[in-house]
């Protein structure tokens, strides 16, 4: 066992006492204090309180396959008592009065909280550059950013620190920094998680997800936490299925649609080049390849860039200044307190969302632009509809670039939407998505994504974990992870 | 100058009676302590939800039946958006272009006339908070108890064309909510809720003038101060050969006049759009027969039924049909006595009388419909005397005792016996000599007191038909 070790060695390890739950938790906790004033994954640690051992302990059973392992949130959920900011200045201080459904059902399951992980403010970026608070850098290059906008929970799984963690996925952001950092990241179909105590960014792309080292890791995480939610009138009424029971090494006779649309010239060409060779490896594998369209990828970006904005502008408003979080002190009178409350509260890449927002939302345009995009989201749904009548998981690179350079994007925010190109329509779609790692270029990790129908991540989870295991290349481990031995 | 119409239009709230609110299960209790039934998802807490409460789309789809809408089989919910310290998530969820009800109509009676006034549309939404100005300095204090309570917002068309209709107009929604149970619509309490748009127009001119929106009339009788004020305000400026300026006043009821709010310049430009957190609304064809079965007979075929099937004058209707309560109890009486007009008679007055006293209402008293109807039977079979009844109806209020029980334990039988009545007459009239003279002297009141004289020998129990022609022929038989 060590830093990269799965949950099921880890779960393994507990149930044969080879180790505590304690133990792990130190484990956890010895790693961010080993790395994380380098890589800045963390906002909060907040080791679980009371004697944990024996809270624990107690419940580690065979079929408690998270019972007794650390994990960490993306500071966007809420905790109980604990400090949730969304990386903003204006929730600065703000402790929430409930957890998030997903934090419960973790709890229940027996896992230990260990932290809060930076993010782009509000989950709105790329690069976790955003975050209002300092950047996270990638494990590999720590020049580098670990993506966005969930890059604390990528970067703090990747270097070890903790064995998973949960982001969430509006346009990319669990897949984008899962590729970034090589590990795993997967954004469940829309409904399936419930994100009640998820602050919203874009609540009708929100879902939360699991970054993990393996593919089976994801099966697990996600097992815990799907489920119809009664608090959550989007999360829909499926049955979960056993998720690593659909585990089953075998895809022969798998179809597997690739979209020209998702290999543009925005796509770097090695990128595209390791993605091919893991298209050839399905291949060997026994799945079958064809081509597929997309045509209205093209309008994704432009589509997602106001819906997105537009529920934000809306769901951001709350943060007044009026019940928590920062308020502004030298206020004339009400307008000016709101004016002074956020313009101080927010960064800039929030305000520019509110602003295309509150403007594609505006009596005169909104038929022009929110409406317009509706419907432009329509058709990428009934795109993937078509497509996936011929085929079962659709492949494509998971971010056109491997990681990119500290500021290199930040001020061409245009550039940087472009990063989300090939995870977007899956948001706007609904569908289920996940990105492996397959391969490095230059030292710096490939993400693989795969696009399965709705509610089928057991095909989705059975393509990438076939992938995974024929690679043989997870856990992919970064330099920064062996300077300490565990 | 032309003769100008009124044309008033009118946005009702009515707050649903539904014990939780409307997208958490807090409760809806009126007057509660400040901010203590709130809970993430009324206070809009980062990352809380809402979940739509079934009963009160039930009620909500009851009240839009009742009013003659139609329902649709879709329909979705919408966020308003606007910065204020009474909507915590800044945006107040409600229904903007697809509301469960449309096209409606309510029936007013004016001046003896049926009148149909339009409803444009009915659409659930979810109540702010309040503010209270602090009176102890420059502050303002936040209550959110009431934010999410569930409202419906009926919308008229500009049908109504007085303040007097507007009032009508506004009771008679007040009328059917409650026999629908859907509210219980206390003005006071603000569970019912009204604002007015007026402006005026010359007599057959097509297009509408410009318009004033008129809020804080908080009672029926304000509805129609404020709107009579600002018709007479209106018609002034018009005269003057000013122009009416679109504006949003507020109603003062100290003054009596309507002050400036807003103008059109600060209008909201509210950006509606879908709420994403809550799925259409879907309602199959079961569903809404099921909330139309829920409908009882409403006020306006009520009144109908009353004065075709009971006789009853319009007037004895328009009061008996005011409440659900009321109505029943005087159908229920009305079936068991031979004059139904004797059972209105008794309600409206002496029962009605009696409550008012007593701070009571209909459905808080002790006398069925059932001990009514046979009190009012013992004045018709001439057991009592209806001054009797009247004693007898105030004990039976108090002590729950029927008519019957009442007269045995107090020996009240009206005497009918003629040769009982003619006995006690004889020594009245002796005893009275000088009212027997009064009398034939042509001083019809001496009559009177010699009446009084019986009852009072009899301890009011004489039948006073007998009495009087009993008297009648003795003093004719003595000249």
């Amino acid at each position: 066992m060590d830093f990269f070790s799965s949950l099921r060695e880890l779960h393994t390890g507990l149930t044969r006492r080879e180790t505590t739950a304690s133990e792990l938790l130190d484990w956890s906790l010895q790693r961010i204090a080993a790395v994380d004033d380098r890589v800045r994954a963390f906002l909060h640690v907040s080791a679980p309180r009371g004697d944990s051992d024996r809270r624990m302990g107690a419940d580690i059973a065979a079929d408690r396959m998270l019972a007794g392992i650390p994990y960490a949130l993306k500071d966007n959920m809420c905790t109980r008592g604990i400090e949730t900011t969304c990386a903003s200045h204006i929730l600065k201080g703000y402790i929430p009065p409930y957890s998030a459904t997903v934090v419960e059902r973790l709890d229940d399951a027996g896992a230990a909280l260990v932290g809060k992980l930076n993010m782009d403010e509000f989950a709105m970026g790329s690069s976790t550059e955003n975050s209002g608070f300092f950047p996270t850098r990638n494990p590999w290059d720590l020049e580098r950013v670990p993506g966005g906008s969930s890059g604390g929970a990528a970067a703090a799984v990747a270097s070890g620190m903790v064995p998973f963690a949960l982001g969430s996925d509006t346009g990319g952001s669990i897949r984008q920094p899962a590729a970034f950092c090589g590990v795993v990241g997967l954004k469940p179909s829309y409904g399936l998680v419930s994100r009640f105590g998820l602050v919203a960014f874009a609540s009708s792309l929100d879902q939360i997800g699991p970054l993990t080292h393996t593919v089976e890791d994801a099966a697990i995480v996600l097992q815990a936490i799907a489920g119809k939610d009664g608090r959550d009138s989007t999360s829909a009424h499926i049955q979960t299925p056993d998720y690593r029971a659909a585990l089953t090494g075998d895809i022969r006779g798998l179809r597997i649609g690739i979209a020209e649309e998702y290999f543009g010239p925005s796509v770097d060409a090695g990128v595209r080049g390791t993605v091919m060779k893991a298209v050839a490896l399905l291949e060997q594998l026994g799945a079958v390849v064809s081509p597929i369209s997309l045509p209205h990828t093209e309008y994704a970006l432009s589509a997602y860039y106001l819906i997105a904005p537009a529920e934000a502008s809306s769901n951001l408003a709350r943060y007044d200044g009026v019940r928590y979080g920062f308020r502004a002190v030298d206020a004339e009178n009400l307008m000016d307190m709101y004016e002074k409350t956020r313009s101080a509260g927010f960064g800039p890449e929030v305000k520019r969302r509110i602003l295309i927002g509150t403007y594609a939302l505006s009596a005169g345009y909104y038929d022009e632009y929110y409406k317009r995009a509706q419907q432009v989201r329509t058709l990428i749904r009934q795109d993937f509809e078509r497509a996936f009548a011929d085929v079962d998981v659709i492949v494509s690179p998971t971010a056109p670039t491997t990681a990119f350079r500290l500021g290199e994007k930040v001020l061409d925010p245009l550039t940087m939407y472009l990063s989300d190109i090939c995870t977007v329509p899956v948001n706007l779609a609904g569908l289920p998505a996940i990105s492996v790692p397959c391969g490095l270029i230059e030292g710096l990790p490939v993400g693989l994504q795969m696009i399965g129908r709705m509610f089928d991540e057991e095909t989705l989870l059975r393509a990438a974990h076939a992938y995974e295991q024929a690679a043989g290349m997870a856990p992919l481990r970064p330099e920064l992870a062996m300077e300490v031995k565990a | 100058m032309a003769v100008l119409e009124t044309v008033i239009g009118l946005e009702v709230h009515v707050e649903l009676g539904t014990r939780t609110k409307i997208f958490c299960s807090c409760a809806t209790e009126f007057g509660a302590p400040p901010n203590s039934h709130v809970c993430p998802v009324c206070l809009g807490s980062p990352g809380a939800l809402p979940v739509l409460n079934e009963q009160a789309l039930a009620l909500g789809v009851r009240a839009a039946l009742a009013l003659n809408c139609r329902v649709p089989a879709e329909s979705k919910f919408d966020r308003k958006n606007y910065f204020y310290p009474d909507s915590p998530k800044a945006y107040q969820i409600s229904q903007y272009d697809e509301p469960i009800g449309q096209h409606g109509f309510v029936e007013i009676v004016v001046g003896g006339e049926k009148k149909r006034i339009g409803v444009t549309r009915v659409h659930l939404e979810e109540d702010a908070g309040k503010l209270n100005h602090s009176p102890y300095g420059d502050v303002s204090l936040v209550d959110l108890n009431r934010v999410g309570i569930p409202l419906i917002e009926i919308v008229s068309e500009p049908d109504i064309r007085s303040a007097e209709e507007a009032r009508l107009y506004l009771e008679e929604i007040r009328s059917i909510m409650q026999y629908c149970l859907v509210s219980e619509c206390r003005m006071e309490e603000g569970s019912l809720r009204c604002d007015a748009n007026i402006s005026l127009r010359p007599m057959g001119q097509r297009e509408f003038g410009t318009k004033t929106e008129i809020k804080n009339m908080n009672s029926f009788r304000n509805v129609q101060r404020g709107l009579e004020y600002e018709q007479e305000r209106q018609a002034a400026m018009l005269a003057r050969g000013e122009s009416v300026a679109q504006q949003t006043l507020r109603w003062d009821e100290a003054t009596g006049a309507t002050l400036l709010m807003r103008s059109k310049e600060d209008a909201h430009d509210y950006r509606y759009f879908p709420d994403p957190d809550l799925p259409r609304i879907l309602l199959s064809a079961a569903y809404i027969e099921a909330r139309r079965g829920e409908i009882p007979e409403l006020p306006a075929r009520k009144r109908e039924r009353f004065e075709r099937e009971y006789g009853l004058p319009a007037y004895d209707a328009g009061v008996l049909t005011a409440s659900r309560e009321l109505a029943e109890y005087f159908d229920q009486t009305a079936q068991r006595v031979r004059d139904p007009k004797s059972a209105s008679n008794w309600i409206m007055g002496e029962l009605l009388a009696n409550l008012k006293a007593a701070a009571l209402l209909i459905d808080e008293i002790q006398v069925t419909p059932l001990a009514l109807a046979d009190l009012i039977g013992l004045i018709e079979d001439g057991t009592i005397s209806a001054k009797i009844a009247k004693t007898l109806l105030k004990d039976m209020l108090d002590t729950g005792k029927d008519a019957k029980t009442l007269i045995a334990e107090q020996g009240l039988v009206q005497i009918s016996d003629e040769g009982e009545l003619r006995a006690v007459a004889e020594r009245v009239l002796a005893a009275n000599r000088k009212s027997v003279d009064d009398y034939r002297a042509g001083k019809e009141k001496a009559l009177g007191s010699l009446v009084g004289q019986m009852m009072k020998e009899t301890k009011g129990k004489a039948n006073p038909q007998i009495v009087n022609r009993v008297l009648l022929e003795l003093i004719s038989g003595r000249e």
